[in-house]
């Protein structure tokens, strides 16, 4: 089981996300923004938070555009897993390759602390370990966090069950209280919330292992 | 050539920057400020001489990289 994580000058999280999959039992790769080619039998990409290109212009707009991310692309259409966390979510909306937008949060100010998350389905290779409905605790650190679509893709994001995180409560604003989505074949998953910074005892947060855990499972039966 | 791309965020899309600068001008004692949208200007200089072949090619930037086309919407101006 391979993992590839991308890296883009200012990303921050590349590391942990690197632990978080050894942890789960995947081989992975360092991956830098210049390359044009992901290494053989990538199982899933993560696209890590930071601030790429200094979150210039927009968050995750120029890491969008940069040259690993046309095999991003080509690993995606082809059925592969990706999973984009805080900045790395900012990039996949970038590409297009899940619907909206992130704003600045609606108080305006980077929020930094634990959250508690609803996990809205179990019906994704991310989500499947946890139990329906289950709270899990996944720091944020971010300020444009605030989730934005159009009236057409919320529904669609609704009716298809492509919500895979909503925050208990409104910390940014983001319209139906979304944390994190899924893409249509449900292979793609994006999320503001640091499921990689909580997936360690040494942190005092578990729940996040439990993502990285039923991403080798699925990898393992793919 | 001088093209201007004037990126704004898009009608009925919520504006915090915007409304943050209403609260702090509001308190600097600006009163009946109804409501402030702020975006960006982005110059560029071109070395295509042909005016409307330039707002075309910086038209194409804006869909590709200047603009974020979900939440913004953008003009080009020849200044």
């Amino acid at each position: 089981m391979k993992a590839a994580v991308l890296v883009f000058p200012g990303s921050n999280c590349d590391r942990d996300l690197a632990t978080a999959f050894q942890n789960a039992g995947f081989k992975v790769e360092m991956v830098w923004h210049k390359d044009v080619e992901l290494p053989a039998g990538v199982d899933i990409v993560g696209v890590p938070g930071g601030f790429s290109f200094g979150d210039y212009l927009r968050s995750g707009a120029i890491a969008a555009r940069s040259p690993i991310v046309g095999a991003l692309m080509t690993h995606v259409r082809k059925g592969g897993h990706a999973i984009g966390i805080c900045n790395g979510f900012q990039v996949l909306l970038e590409t297009g390759l899940l619907p909206g937008a992130l704003m600045r949060n609606a108080g305006i100010r980077f929020i930094c602390k634990p959250v508690e998350l609803e996990v809205a389905t179990t019906s994704s290779n991310f989500t499947r370990g946890y139990a329906q409905g289950t709270t899990a605790i996944f720091p944020v650190a971010h300020r444009d966090g605030n989730y934005q679509a159009t009236e057409e893709i919320r529904t669609a994001l609704s009716a298809e069950d492509r919500i895979a995180f909503r925050y208990k409560s409104d910390i940014n604003g983001s319209v139906d209280r979304i944390a994190g989505i899924l893409s249509e074949n449900r292979r793609v998953l994006g999320l503001m919330p640091h499921p990689e910074r909580a997936a360690d005892p040494v942190l005092g947060l578990t729940d996040g292992a439990v993502l990285f855990n039923a991403c080798s499972a699925a990898a393992a039966n793919a | 050539m001088k093209v201007r791309a004037v990126i704004k965020l898009k009608a009925g899309v919520l504006d915090p920057q915007g409304e943050a600068i209403r609260h702090a001008l509001g308190t600097l004692g600006f009163d009946g400020i109804e409501d402030v949208r702020q975006g960006k200007i982005i110059e560029l200089v071109l070395a295509e001489p042909d005016a409307q072949r330039a707002e075309a090619e910086v038209q194409q930037m804006c869909e590709a990289l200047l603009a974020n086309t979900v939440i913004e919407s953008y003009e080009v101006e020849l200044p």
